[in-house]
């Protein structure tokens, strides 16, 4: 402890006039070997993560081999196929193999589609990610003040209402609010864009960027087919939204009643500060640390893709394309998409350790 | 000690509602607070600590305050709008709470702590609070106060943590400071050293001190004045000096249980508890003074 302040006050304070080089690259030494371990950790976990997805490929009771040449296929083309695929080969070579494949972006070809499966999943993750986001948005910008309100004013009606609305959003089926959102909002008072990404008559006419439709027509400056997407991305999003709500603003309860029984919470009182700054000034400056990770939790698990709202929502997406593949067993595809869900996982899970470590002053 | 007293306090009573019925944690306690040092012993539960945040409005619903007076230099302070209560807090009357590594904000620098305590009640520049908050992190004997200021409170030992809180919350020149178990949670060898630099700091400026302890010794040499307390009522007010000549059973009781170097015991005697002590009358010193409940 005691050298973590001489290290911190080293390039901190030019008052004392004694800007100590050891202390100082020892406190760069440290923060280096910091990095150096969270990217060992990082490679380790997508390790596991390839080697998982790489047994279940193996395990699976699905022939791969069959399932490119057809079951009319002679022997002879059998084998060749065997061999070309590298199954012949031992599993330890097999599984290196895999991995320089991952690496370069070759998941294979998948059989229902006829197209590579990165190609595929180009074109579906975006759309996925596009949903997730801004459903996360939606589930944070209403969920953590809902939260903090109903913390800070306990019993009253705030907390009653949020308690309710949390209850609704873990019980209710999604894909029975998806079909009534729809009835409601779509079929009846025609307030937003029915099933699928865009209107039949924007599709493809914005340049595909980045895939995203709202962010690609932004950049074409087509407002026209931005209001459409967003007309048929507000209702599956929204819903995504009332999901992470619910949880996401029983966790900012239940962290911000923690925060609001400590003793600087009292000091902050007992200063004179207002409730308001005692709230977001002080407790919230330390609920937001546990609070990212929760927001990154939940922003992964929709990332996923939701297979409900997706395929109610006839959107495009990640988990519609892997469920469909699973269905057809195209083992490549399922892989994939696996791989890529795995992926976001961990570099959402990065993200939140770096953003922990910002906002913790204790973590560094 | 000046006529008109800083604190005035008359039947203060401090209930929660429970489940078996409402808790009294202090029934009833009348006491002056002149600039002096005021010292409120008892042990655990017996609502010295809550004596001390009622007087800063902090006990908070469902809790309630009642009193028959609560008076802060003439003016009523009892049940206040939180709005009015806020310019009191911090500025007028202020607290340092028993242990620092929970009492300061872990997230923000040292430095903004102080700062944020002295600009709310001061209208000064950035530049103005941060000389001020130098200038108390110094009155208070921190010897590198720069490289304090941008620390963060796990940086910083205990006996440092507590001289930080006593410098934040003496900052905006409060004219009372409650101390509440200020040097329970420190190591013994800075306590004295803590407490020093508070008494102090206390005297200089001519303020008033509620220090709450359970440290007979201690509030013995520091205060000038001691009101002992059990199950929230005050059974006996005492000057410091007198302490020897204790004459209710629960503060003979609390005497004879400490250990004494020049009278080596082999066992301490176990503090016996009555009853009848929860309701009887209080015995201050001087019985003819024709104010109920404790006083000089």
């Amino acid at each position: 402890m005691a050298s973590d302040t001489t290290a911190a006050a080293g390039g901190t304070s030019p008052g004392n006039g004694r800007p100590d080089p050891s202390a100082r690259t020892a406190l760069r030494r440290r923060r280096a070997r910091g990095i150096a371990g969270t990217a060992l950790s990082l490679a380790l976990t997508l390790l596991g993560l390839l080697l998982v997805t790489f047994i279940i490929g193996r395990v699976m009771p699905i022939d791969p081999v069959l399932k490119v040449v057809g079951d009319r296929a002679t022997q002879a083309q059998y084998d060749a196929a065997y061999q070309a695929m590298g199954l012949d080969k031992p599993l330890a070579i097999q599984f290196l193999n895999y991995i320089g494949d991952v690496v370069t972006g070759d998941f294979g070809r998948s059989i229902s589609t006829g197209q590579l499966v990165w190609d595929d999943i180009r074109r579906v993750f975006p759309a996925t990610f596009e949903l997730a986001t801004l459903g996360t948005l939606i589930g944070v910008l209403a969920g953590v003040p809902l939260g903090v309100i109903a913390a800070a004013r306990r019993g009253g009606i705030v907390d009653q209402v949020a308690r309710v609305v949390a209850l609704v959003g873990y019980s209710m089926p999604i894909f029975w609010l998806g079909l009534m959102g729809l009835l409601i909002f779509y079929g009846i008072l025609g307030w937003v864009g029915g099933p699928g990404r865009q209107g039949i008559i924007y599709d493809g006419m914005v340049p595909s960027v980045t895939g995203m439709i709202l962010v690609d027509s932004a950049l074409a400056r087509d407002w026209a087919a931005f209001r459409d997407a967003f007309s048929h991305i507000i209702l599956p999003a929204s819903l995504l939204g009332y999901y992470s709500l619910a949880y996401i603003s029983r966790m900012t309860r239940s962290f911000m009643l923690e925060q609001l029984s400590a003793e600087y919470v009292t000091t902050a009182r007992v200063k004179g500060l207002s409730e308001r700054a005692v709230i977001w000034g002080h407790a919230f400056r330390n609920i937001s640390i546990p609070l990212v990770t929760v927001i990154a939790l939940s922003f992964g698990s929709l990332l996923e893709g939701s297979v409900l709202t997706e395929i109610i929502f006839s959107w495009p997406g990640l988990g519609q394309y892997i469920t469909r593949s699973l269905l057809s067993g195209d083992m490549n595809a399922v892989l994939g998409g696996t791989v890529v869900v795995g992926v976001c996982f961990v570099v959402l899970n990065l993200f939140s350790d770096i953003l922990y470590r910002v906002l913790d002053p204790r973590a560094k | 000690m000046t006529d008109a007293p800083l604190l005035s306090v008359r039947n203060l009573r401090v209930t929660f509602p429970t489940r078996q019925g409402l808790f009294q944690a202090v029934r009833g306690i009348n006491f002056d607070l002149g600039r002096e040092r005021l010292g409120v012993v008892g042990e655990s539960g017996s609502g010295k600590s809550m004596t001390g945040r009622s007087v800063l409005g902090l006990i908070r619903p469902p809790g309630r305050v009642e009193a028959d007076r609560m008076e802060f230099q003439g003016q009523s302070i009892l049940n206040l709008p939180e709005r009015r209560m806020r310019k009191i807090r911090g500025q007028r009357i202020s607290m340092v709470m028993q242990d620092p590594k929970f009492s300061l904000n872990p997230v923000m620098t040292v430095g903004r702590q102080i700062t944020e305590a002295y600009r709310l009640h001061r209208r000064v520049s950035r530049a103005d609070a941060h000389a001020k908050a130098l200038e108390m992190l110094r009155a208070v004997q921190i010897r590198d106060p720069e490289r304090v200021m941008d620390s963060y409170p796990h940086e910083v030992s205990g006996g440092m943590g507590q001289r930080i809180m006593i410098a934040m919350m003496l900052a905006p020149d409060p004219e009372i400071l409650i101390a509440d178990e200020p040097t329970s949670a420190l190591d013994v060898s800075v306590r004295n050293e803590v407490l020093s630099i508070m008494d102090n700091l206390v005297r200089d400026r001519g303020m008033g001190l509620i220090f709450i302890s359970h440290d007979l010794n201690m509030v013995a040499q520091f205060c000038d004045r001691v009101l002992i307390m059990y199950a929230g009522r005050i059974v006996e007010t005492l000057p410091a000096r007198e302490l020897h000549k204790a004459r209710h059973p629960y503060t003979q009781g609390l005497l004879a249980s400490l250990p004494r170097l020049d009278a080596p015991q082999d066992r301490l005697p176990v503090l016996t508890r009555q009853d009848s002590w929860r309701d009887g009358d209080p015995i201050a010193p001087h019985a003819d003074t024709d104010l109920p409940g404790g006083l000089r």
